[in-house]
């Protein structure tokens, strides 16, 4: 029994069961969703099974096929590995539930289990990618299966959101790769942990780093680079927004997290400044043009280039001395917008399919004709929002209280007003949900499992509010200790 | 599991758990969810009563649940907190019996009796916050779970007073968040204690502190209706009245007096808060809250418009009775909360009545209707000539405290703006049972509905009979040792020492 | 001069040419060739740099390039499947906002 929990928490696992279940569901199709709900509860054990094992054993080093780095593949996972694969996890459970009921047509149906477990086992061989090729490889693997989940939706929009998508994508990473390129010129490996001993604040490193930041930055759409996320995200169909939103664009951020914690030569100030305020312009502008939308989609898209803006305020906070409590605000955060944002996008979904339409003026009726879709809908947008009981609210804290600490209380007012706005665009939706209206003739039924889906992930946010502690408990697992940065593991 | 632990999560999780289970019911189930309902509300009152027992005797109630690294959500009883908590158990039990009536056959009720729900679980949660953290999480989710129940008729005008109630109460809860996190970066320590926490850095960090007082005081203020932020208060009346009463009385506007109580008490100190001059600012605009409010109403022919100017002035004695330094003012701070709760729902309810059974709304319809329906209006005198302050009616003797704490902390002229705020009150109360009593009828009621011998439905009947002969006994037998005032007593002599 | 520091020099060239196609240029065929250009430049630069001690190859740089054209020939591939379907729906060979830039 024992031997069988350590077989299973081992790391390939992971990638190895939805990658094997993506073919299934290729190979026989008319099966797809038998084959892809049996792949997803099995992902899902043996996730959990791994995020055990780090908790417990602490890190993981798996070298596949006996080979060994450098031409073999290194698998390595700590905690901060076991928390992203967590929250894909919890992601997953609530689109493949939703998936189970929303495509209707057997072709398209079998295209997104394929996809969709590929994009899972490419997300899940990123997060345990120890070296920075095989991340770059991951992240292009990630990339092109989500490009072909957009076209899935079919039709103009959906077609060149996805080319536009694609094309950015592969920029994106063609600069990563010149700057793994020039690493690998300079030191002659490419594991993270050796390269961060070896590292020297020299020019060629630092065009390196600018060459991979910024081609993450655009595959992360952070302000002014985010033109291509609306397109893509509001035109996909409303399982492949909610991963896409979710968690695609988590997974370039989560490289940008480990350069900077483990590669980054010698702090100075002046990057993390910089992506401080890229950060903050998007929450404005996202905000705003979030709250200009006549679509709901489309406002849940804008939304999300306004939350990605808080995801880099983690940079100017990083090295001070209240580093610590602003990378358990951004994880905090990355969770708690992943669950809240694939929730309200599942809702969308279900809009959609309820009303024939999602102009955000004529949803009146909403609350009664789709209750528990409008409760998820409520529930996620206070996580969003960032207010309790939610993850929501405990990352903004979290933040809020490490740009005091540290003081600086720009940041405070730059997320205090992104509030403000986001409060304002949930409840422009809420508020027209609660009053009674008239629903057109033509709606149809939203299936209960559909509408589950919805509310299970806005439930996760919620609960997320409860599991800060237990998160930076797992955190600090293996978290990579720079003393140069301060602050204290 | 012991008893010092159960107790305070049981006093949330009742009416939280059913309100859980009513949102699932069928409209239709009208029998399973009136039972939940009252099942809820007379549980939570129990736990109040074991609770009541136990601080009285020393005994501790606290139970924490790890929220943030090193800081906890907390819920435990203090005596204030017991205070507070019994204030709204108790009214909510009787809100619950209107509000079954008074929804009798309105759409939504499963959602609404939901919502109400969490929202009275909020406030005791308000109530039993063991630091401002857990404070905060609760008073946010006031602000959530009142939201819908503001809107809940679904009319262009309850969504526009709903938006002003959450453009003012984000603006609030954001300024408290900062507060509270400023506070913390400082303190690294957020707990509520007797005396403050801030004595030690007083000196060191004087204009963060003030600042920070000013940021809390914002925070809670909104719902305490201070002037300026009181805007959203007279709108919110378009609510049903069940609501209004829950607002006014039982949880929004008590929940941010009470804040201010603490935050003045417990996490300054009135000593600190006055040192740093911070006292005396919030003096002035809490008596000019009182005037102001008690000006407004006069000119309201709106019923419940003018009972929410009357809330706005009444609140604000709360707030003076906090920051006159001295045991008496705050004695008499303590005991409105209580008088002042349940005077101002016996108000609402009586005003719910007259709409519900005449279709009455304005105080121009009101001539005669004391003929017509005389226990409404028996126990609308009673609550209004309390808020008026006659004796021996409840609110004299909060009154009467008052002013001798202002005597006793040297600020005479307070004085004068109680003498000024009563003959306002009476200036918008008596024309009102003038018409009641005295005129005769001149026109058809608006639109009346027929309950046969009673004057209108018993579930709407009983409330305001009960709040009024509570706001009576409580005036009459104030020096009895279980009267609010004894209480009252008891909790200043912690902050001020026997 | 070090001919390895020139590959190097061509290779970044390469990739500034074909970043600016990239973005430049409307017509989407144009937009993937340009994208190909600018992964060869990459390429270049990688196995430019890669030479450690004369005379010996790191053939790290060179697992890593084969991986790198596979990975570009199919997103190349998708790439043009996507825009033979763009051109069908919307009739033109660009992404809304851009020219087809025949000229």
């Amino acid at each position: 029994m024992i031997a069988l929990a350590v077989a299973v928490s081992c790391p390939i696992w992971a990638i190895v069961v939805p990658l094997v279940g993506a073919a299934l569901t290729m190979l026989w199709p008319r099966r797809a969703t038998f084959v892809g709900a049996a792949a997803t509860l099995t992902t899902l054990a043996v996730v959990t099974a791994l995020t055990a094992r780090i908790a417990q054993t602490g890190v993981q080093r798996y070298a596949v096929g006996g080979w060994g780095a450098p031409l073999g593949i290194d698998l390595y996972a700590d905690g901060l590995s076991a928390i992203l694969l967590a929250i894909t996890a919890a992601v997953a459970a609530g689109v493949s539930l939703y998936g189970l009921r929303y495509f209707r047509a057997v072709s398209v149906l079998a295209y997104f289990w394929t996809l969709w477990l590929f994009v899972w086992a490419a997300l899940n061989a990123l997060f345990l990618s120890g070296d920075i090729f095989n991340l770059y490889v991951t992240l292009e693997l990630v990339g092109l299966s989500a490009v072909a989940l957009v076209a899935l939706a079919g039709g103009g929009a959906a077609l060149t959101g996805a080319l536009r998508y694609l094309l950015v994508s592969l920029v994106g990473s063609a600069s990563y790769l010149l700057g793994v390129a020039l690493l690998y010129g300079q030191y002659a490996v490419l594991d993270i942990a050796s390269l961060g001993a070896q590292v020297q604040p020299d020019t060629v490193t630092w065009v390196a780093m600018a060459a991979m930041f910024a081609g993450l930055m655009l595959k992360t759409a952070l302000f002014p680079l985010h033109f291509w996320l609306p397109a893509a995200h509001g035109a996909a169909p409303a399982p492949v927004s909610a991963v896409l939103s979710g968690l695609v664009v988590k997974a370039s951020f989560y490289i940008l997290v480990r350069l900077w914690l483990q590669l980054f030569p010698i702090a100075v100030p002046a990057p993390g400044q910089l992506l401080g305020a890229l950060g903050a312009a998007a929450i404005l502008w996202g905000s705003i043009q979030a709250l200009r939308q006549e679509r709901l989609k489309m406002l849940l898209a804008y939304s999300t280039v306004a939350q990605i803006g808080y995801l880099f305020l983690v940079f100017p906070l990083a090295d001070t001395v209240a580093a610590q409590t602003a990378w358990l605000g951004v994880l905090m955060f990355i969770a708690s917008h992943a669950l809240a944002k694939s929730a309200l996008f599942l809702c969308a979904g279900n809009i959609l399919r309820y009303y024939g339409h999602d102009r955000v003026h004529k949803l009146g009726g909403a609350a009664r004709g789709e209750p528990v879709t409008f409760f998820a809908l409520g529930l996620a947008g206070v996580s969003l929002i960032g207010l309790p009981p939610s993850g929501g609210f405990i990352a903004k804290w979290l933040l809020i209280e490490a740009a005091m600490a540290s003081g600086q209380w720009w940041w405070v007012l730059v997320m205090v007003t992104g509030a403000f706005l986001a409060a304002t665009y949930v409840f422009r939706v809420l508020g027209d949900g609660l009053i009674s209206g008239t629903v057109s003739a033509r709606r149809q039924v939203v299936a209960p499992g559909m509408a589950g889906a919805a509310l299970l992930l806005a439930l996760g946010a919620t609960v997320l509010g409860f599991l800060a502690v237990p998160m930076d408990e797992l955190r600090q697992i293996g978290w990579p200790l720079v003393a140069v940065r301060g602050g204290q593991p | 599991m012991t008893w010092g632990t159960a107790v305070p999560l049981g006093i949330v999780l009742s009416s939280f758990l059913a309100g859980l289970v009513i949102f699932t019911l069928a409209e239709e189930r009208v029998v399973l969810r009136t039972t939940l309902n009252l099942l809820g509300a007379v549980v939570k009152l129990t736990l109040v009563g074991v609770m009541i027992v136990g601080v009285l005797s020393e005994q501790y109630y606290t139970v924490s649940l790890p929220l943030l690294p090193g800081l906890n959500l907390v819920l435990q009883a203090d005596k204030l907190s017991v205070l507070f908590v019994t204030l709204s158990s108790g009214l909510w039990l009787v809100t619950t019996v209107y509000a079954i009536g008074y929804l009798e056959d309105s759409p939504h009720r499963s959602r609404f009796f939901g919502f109400f729900s969490l929202c009275v679980s909020a406030t005791v949660g308000v109530a039993l916050a063991g630091n401002l953290l857990t404070f905060l999480f609760f008073y946010e989710l006031l602000t959530l779970s009142t939201y819908p129940l503001l809107v809940h008729r679904g009319t262009e005008q309850a969504r526009q007073a709903g938006r002003t109630y959450l453009v003012y109460t984000v603006f609030g809860g954001t300024s408290l968040l900062i507060g509270t996190i400023w506070l913390y970066t400082l303190t690294g320590n957020l707990v509520f204690a007797p005396q403050g926490i801030v004595a030690e850095i007083a000196e060191q960090h004087r204009a963060s502190l003030i600042a920070i007082f000013v940021l809390l005081i914002a925070g809670v203020g909104v719902k305490a209706a201070l002037v300026p932020l009181h805007g959203w208060l007279p709108q919110a009346m378009v609510a049903p009245a069940p609501v209004s009463a829950l607002l006014h009385a039982v949880a929004v506007v008590k929940a941010g007096a009470f804040g201010i109580v603490r935050i003045v008490y417990d996490v300054y100190g009135i000593g600190v808060t006055a040192d740093l001059g911070l006292a005396d600012p919030l003096l002035a605009l809490a008596c000019v809250t009182i005037v102001y409010g008690s000006v407004r109403a006069l000119y309201q022919d709106d019923l419940k418009r003018r009972l929410a100017f009357s809330t706005v002035s009444q609140v604000s004695y709360i707030v003076l009775g906090t920051v006159i330094v001295g045991p008496l003012a705050s004695i008499g701070a303590f005991v409105h909360l209580i008088h002042q709760g349940i005077m101002k729902i016996t108000l609402f309810f009586c005003a719910g009545n007259l709409a519900e059974t005449l279709g009455i709304h304005k105080v121009s319809e009101m001539d005669g209707v004391g003929r017509r329906m005389p226990w409404t209006m028996a126990a609308f005198t009673i609550g209004a000539l309390g808020m008026i302050g006659i004796p021996p009616m409840a609110g004299f003797v909060s009154k009467w405290y008052l002013g001798a704490g202002a005597l006793e902390g040297g600020d005479d002229w307070v004085i004068l703006v109680l003498i000024a705020s009563s003959l306002l009150n009476a200036g918008y109360f008596l024309p009102i049972l003038a018409r009641a009593w005295f005129a005769r009828q001149t026109a058809p009621w608006p639109h009346e509905r027929d309950f046969g011998r009673a004057e209108t439905r018993w579930t709407l009947l009983l409330p305001p009979i009960i709040t009024a002969a509570l706001a009576l006994l409580m005036g009459l037998f104030a020096a009895a040792p279980w009267s609010p005032l004894a209480y009252a007593q008891l909790i200043t002599a912690d902050e001020y020492g026997p | 001069m070090n001919p390895f520091l020139g590959y190097a020099l061509s290779g970044v060239l390469l990739i500034g040419i074909g970043l600016y196609g990239a973005i430049v240029y409307g017509h989407l065929l144009r937009k993937i060739i340009a994208l190909n250009v600018m992964s060869g430049g990459i390429f270049l630069v990688f196995i430019a740099l890669a030479r450690r001690a004369p005379g010996v190859a790191d053939p790290v740089p060179h697992a890593m390039v084969i991986t790198g054209i596979v990975v570009a020939v199919c997103a190349s591939a998708v790439a043009l499947v996507l825009s033979v379907r763009v051109a069908v729906e919307t009739g033109q060979a660009a992404l809304p906002g851009d020219h087809e830039d025949r000229a």
